[in-house]
Order: structure tokens, then sequence, then C-alpha cells
């Protein structure tokens, strides 16, 4: 017998065994692709799990693996889910996007969430969050503060999702800063303390004193303290820690709602593929308290920015814009789609630097 | 009074005893571990032993481990030559990167081509891939006397970033969607390192595996290279009065590591992980380390050893997954084992002698 058969009736032979009994609890499991503890997107990530847990009580089981390394470990550990009778589980991170997809086609039973991915099955959707919304308004904050003209920009990994958030920060930056040029500085990694930290500093001798991240630590945070006079915003969780000063805002994923919708929709048997991208509208990305560091004005123009993206009145990529090399990307009045957006692989006229290939 | 007296000869009987005694101790000092996170110690420890060889689901968790042991043994008996004769390749990741990066380069750039040849051509890159990248340590060592330790570490970083930059550039795959990874090897059949038998887990790297163990007995035993390895570790005076030129003993043994730790990169990328992406390297090489001491640097002991840790990996899993544990819990309890191997290891060298006080 191959191995997918086998796995297959193993799968229904549980799927069955779950309906027959109706009382057991729907087993949700995540994978993680960093420690529960990193403060940042996995943090956000075991909230959201959390707040499932509290929304359907005993009505639910929850599991999670963290650490996962992208690859076979990443397969394993969601088969191995699927084995124990989990009916539907979320990989959190890009780079579980083909293992999920691997592991989806031996349990078509059970219902699979991948993040920030484009690879679909029958029971395999996608989901991810306008991130860029949020930097607008970040983007705005950071060009009406800084004194240097200077902002840094401490990058992941360069991936549209990053390349995303750095046009959509700086063209906001722009609007409020003609002056304003951005340091962009590429990590190499979503979560290390130290090299974050060490992105900070050589930010901050260069003369940034507004740091932006996409990485997860608050290592940048705390270099910015030591620093003194330069200020920074949290990523992907609040980093409440470091408020008022330097940390000034933050942009917080909130994907409890998401997955407290996608659970009931397992339990109430009404689970269907799809494609959500989510952003200040829905809730799935908000902005953290703005804090009286910013001066009162700013403030205000910085809330009433993420009002107008969150109706829907204003989209953060509306032309004129031009990319890099002056060739016009947009044109006047006309705004981004989301193609071009979730394969976002130039810089908008104006960035300095090249995108490392 | 208690004292530790140098044994003449290191204890054979301790030789054996000390990796079983490292594990049981293991086993004790994490049940206590594992009390004070507040699980049953005895389910944890069962759960990490016992589930992925006899649960349920064991049938899924058997081939697993020789996906997860294969690497780990390929790269350990490489290491295990030079760190017998005293020479330390600690740079086995870095040259299981480029391993990885030149036999995908070989099957990337033929694809789509159809093709028997394509396979073993990515087999050869790999080896190559790899030695190329351990003849830089050997290289320096042996012209300019460096200390291939930290050159060999050193170069995991380099290529580090040349995963990176592979990922990102040269190898991206061009139906990503702008994202960075190479195509799925997995997709493209010639070049795929599938299972030889579904639902085995035995892929060409697991066959591999057992032939370098197999090979490096022989060589070990039989062999009058493997004497000269032995014998420079044992006594380096003695091996030069023997007719060893060191030279060539460095270049040999970092290459045949350098080459090992290479295929088990391009197995590993043509089979279980598939694509060349940044996070593609997950730390075989440094575990390899532990495999390698722990099986005591013999070939059969690798192989116990490498099969003793992809066990505790999976296990791991299940545990973190079942009840809870967190992940730093369970890499904190396969650090124990080297932690307890190498302090038991004291006992092959030295014994526990009473010591009367002298009356002056």
């Amino acid at each position: 017998m191959q191995l997918k058969t086998i796995l297959t009736t193993a799968a229904m032979a549980l799927g069955l065994a779950t309906t027959a009994m109706a009382q057991d609890p729907t087993k949700v499991g995540f994978v993680y692709v960093g420690p529960v503890g990193d403060g940042g997107w996995t943090y956000e990530h075991n909230q959201a799990r959390l707040a499932v847990e509290e929304e359907f009580g005993d009505k639910v089981e929850t599991v999670f693996v963290e650490s996962v390394p992208e690859g076979p470990d990443a397969e394993r550990v969601m088969t191995q889910m699927a084995l124990d009778g989990a009916d539907l589980i979320f990989t959190t991170s890009f780079g579980y996007m083909d293992p999920t997809i691997n592991v989806a086609k031996k349990f078509p039973d059970v219902k699979f969430e991948h993040a920030t991915g484009y690879k679909r099955a029958d029971n395999v959707s996608t989901y991810g969050a306008r991130f860029y919304e949020g930097r607008a308004v970040q983007g705005h904050i950071a060009g009406s503060m800084t004194e240097s003209n200077t902002v840094g920009y401490i990058g992941s990994y360069p991936i549209p999702e990053v390349i995303r958030g750095i046009n959509s920060a700086f063209i906001h930056a722009r609007k409020v800063n003609p002056d304003v040029e951005f340091k962009i500085v590429w990590a190499y990694t979503w979560f290390d303390p130290a090299k974050e930290a060490d992105a900070a500093k050589v930010l901050i001798e260069q003369g940034a004193d507004v740091i932006l991240q996409h990485t997860d630590s608050t290592a940048p945070h705390a270099a910015a303290q030591n620093a003194g006079g330069v200020i920074t915003f949290g990523q992907a969780s609040d980093m409440a820690e470091y408020k008022p000063k330097p940390r000034v805002s933050s942009i917080i994923d909130n994907w409890a709602p998401y997955y407290i919708e996608r659970t009931r929709a397992v339990m109430e048997g009404t689970w269907e593929s799809t494609d959500t991208w989510d952003g200040i509208g829905a809730g799935m990305v908000e902005i953290g308290e703005i804090t009286d560091a910013v001066p009162e004005d700013v403030k205000a123009e910085a809330l009433a920015l993420k009002d107008r993206i969150g109706s829907g009145e204003y989209h953060p990529f509306t032309g004129p814009i031009n990319k890099q090399d002056g060739s016009e990307w947009l044109a006047e009045g006309e705004t981004a789609e989301d193609g071009t957006l979730l394969g976002m692989d130039f810089y908008v006229e104006g960035i300095t630097g090249k995108i490392p290939q | 009074m208690l004292k530790l007296e140098k044994r003449p000869q290191p204890s054979q009987l301790w030789i054996y005893l000390t990796p079983l005694i490292a594990v049981l101790a293991t086993m004790a000092a994490g049940s206590v571990l594992f009390a004070f996170l507040g699980k049953d110690p005895v389910v944890a420890i069962r759960t990490i032993f016992w589930d992925p060889l006899f649960s349920e689901f064991a049938f899924y968790y058997r081939p697993q481990l020789l996906v997860k042991g294969a690497p780990l043994v390929l790269i350990a008996i490489g290491l295990s030559l030079g760190f017998r004769a005293g020479i330390w390749n600690i740079g086995a990741e870095g040259q299981y990167i480029i391993g990885a990066l030149t036999g995908a380069g070989v099957g990337l750039a033929f694809y789509p081509l159809d093709a028997w040849f394509v396979f073993p051509l990515m087999v050869i890159a790999g080896a190559l891939g790899g030695w190329a990248w351990a003849m830089i340590p050997a290289l320096l060592k042996v012209r300019f006397g460096t200390n291939e330790i930290l050159v060999s570490l050193m170069l995991v970083y380099v290529a580090e970033q040349l995963l990176a930059s592979m990922s990102l550039g040269l190898m991206k795959n061009p139906e990503g969607r702008g994202f960075p990874g190479s195509r799925n090897l997995q997709h493209y059949e010639s070049a795929h390192n599938a299972e030889l038998i579904t639902g085995t887990g035995m892929h060409w790297g697991v066959v591999a595996a057992f032939i370098a163990v197999i090979t490096a007995y022989v060589l070990l035993n039989r062999h009058i290279l493997g004497y000269h390895i032995r014998l420079t570790g044992q006594a380096p005076r003695a091996a030069r009065f023997a007719g060893v030129v060191p030279a060539r003993l460095v270049l040999f043994c970092l290459g045949t590591a350098g080459a090992l730790a290479g295929l088990a990169g391009m197995f590993e990328v043509a089979g279980p992980a598939g694509q060349v992406s940044i996070d593609f390297n997950v730390g075989y090489g440094f575990t390899a380390i532990i495999v390698a001491f722990l099986g005591r640097l013999h070939p059969v002991g690798i192989l116990l050893a490498g099969a003793l840790l992809a066990l505790t990996y999976i296990g791991g899993e299940i545990a973190q997954s079942q009840l809870g544990l967190p992940a730093a819990a369970i890499q904190l309890f396969q650090g124990m084992l080297l932690f307890f191997l190498l302090a038991i290891d004291v006992m092959t060298n030295y014994r526990l002698a009473w010591q009367r006080r002298e009356v002056a």
C-alpha cells in the first residue's frame, strides 16, 4: 500500500471517529517559525491561538509547535498534527508554502491555512495582512518627525512583502517631507536580536533619527534608547515596553478575528478555500497607540490617514507614482492592483540603493 | 579522599559504557527538567523515545528517522575521519550548503530537460562542491599553517551569505512571483531525489549514508590509510616515523568530510527540502559533530548515534505538540546529551580512587 493511501485511510478513520463523537473538541494546530516569546510575529499568532481557545472554550483544543524550520521539518510537524487528529492547521510562515501543499494532498479532510503564500488547494486557504497600510501611517510620522532627514529601515529579506512596506513608508514620508532619505539595511533574518541591534546602530551612526524595522525583535528599540533622540516603531507586536519613547507607535498584527472565524467555519462545516488579504479596515492591521512624543498635529494627521485608509477612501499606492528608474508605474489617480503589489520587486522613485539580487 | 587517577590505557569498557550512561543521565536530568515544567516526566520521556518507534503512527515516524538521520550520519562519518587524526573540520554546515548549491545548480541548469543523467551529474556536482569548499581550509592549513577550526567555521557564514544571494538572485524561481527560493526540485522528475520505495523514507541519501558507514569501517580497519589516520591521532610523532605525510592526510580528511557533507546537502535539497531557500540549512553540519563524538568516532557508533539524535528530534516535535513542551526544553535536552557524554568520558581515561591522607 502506498504511504498516501495509508495516511489517507488513517486520516479518514480519524475523521470518521471525530464525526461519530460529536462531543469531541475541534482540534486546531499551529506551526510557528519562531519562539512564542519572540515578542513579534510568532507572539501575535500565539495570542490569536489563545483568543481561539478563549472564544470556544472546551469545544476547541489547540496545539502548537514553535521554532519549526521551513522545509522537511515543517512537513513532518504538519503531518504529525494531522495524524493526531487536527481538523484545521494554521501554518504561519511563507516558507511553509510547499510543505503545506504537500501535506494537504495527503489529508484531504484536514483544512489548512497558510499565511502570506499564494498556493491554494481545495483544503488550503491563504491569508495575509495589508501591512503596507500601516507602513503608510508610519511613513507619515517618520517623515514629519525626522530632523536629520534620514530614516533608517531594517529590512529582513528583500521579498515583495518587505519591499512593499519600504515603498509605502517612503511615499508617505516624502509627502510630508520632500527632503527625507531612506537608508536601508538588510538583516537577512526575521528574528535575531544581535543582528538587529547592529543594524540599528549602523543606521544611527549614519545619521538616522528614525528607525523603521521589518524584523521582529525589540533589539532596535533598545539600541535607539541607548543612542537617545531616536524614535522607533513596534513591529508585528505593540512593543509597548519602549513607550513613550523611543517607540512612538506600532503596527500590530491582529490575527484573532480571522482565526476565530475560520475555526467557527470548520466547526459549522462551512469552511471553504479562500484567499484573504485584509488590512486596517477589517482590523487585521492595527496601529498601536501614538504616544505623546509625537506632536499633537502630526498625531491627528496620522490618525486621519489611518481612518481614510481603513474606510477605503484612500489607497496608499495612489498615482502619480514612478518606479525607481523614472518610468511611470501609476498614473494620476490610479491605484495599484493587488497582483502587482503581491509580486512587488521594485523601489519607487526617490529611494536610493538597489534591491539585493 | 576521592581522587581521579589517570589510567595507563583508556578503558575499553568505559569507551562503550559512556554513551549508554550519557543517554540514561540525559533521560534522568531531562525528567527533572520536564517535571519542573509541570509535565509528567515518564510521559515526556516515553513520547520522545518510544512514540516515534512504536506508537499508533510509527508507520510514518520510522521512515522519518531515516530522512532526519541520513544527513547526520553522512556528515558525521566524514568528520570522524578527520577528528581521529586530530584534524578539526567545524565547517561541515558550510560544505553542506555549498554541496546543495552546486548540486541544485546543475539540476536547475538542465531544467526542464528530461534525462537520466541529470541526477547522477547533480550527485557529482554536490560532492565536488563540498569538497572544493573544504579544500579552502585544507590548502590554507597545508600551505600557510592556518588553523582549520577557524577557517572552516568562518566559511560557514560565507556559505550562508552565498545561499541567501542564490535564493534571491541566480537560482530564484522565475515563476515564484518575486519570492526568494528556487524551483522545487520535487516537481522536476529528472532531478528529484525521490523515495526509492514509497513510504519507506529510503532515498539515495540514506543509501549513501549506509555505504559511507561500511566504507569508513573497512577503511579504518583494513586499509593502510585508515591505519595512518588512527596512528596520527594517537601518536603524531610515531606516525611521522611510519612515513605519514601530514599534509596529505589533512587534504584527504578535510576533502572527504567536505565531499560527504556536500553530498548530504545535495540529497537534501533534491529530496526532502526540494528547493534552495534562504533558510535551507538547519544545522545538520553542527549537530553531526555531536553525532560523531556520541558515536565514539566509530562508523557503527555513528550510525547508532545518528539514529538516536534523529529520534530526539522527531520525538521532541511530538512532545511539543502533544504535551506543549517548549522548543527550548527539547533543545536543552539534546544539549545535555553532549554535556553528559563529555563529562562521563572522563572515566575512559581516568579512574576514581580513594586516597588516604598521608600522615606527616
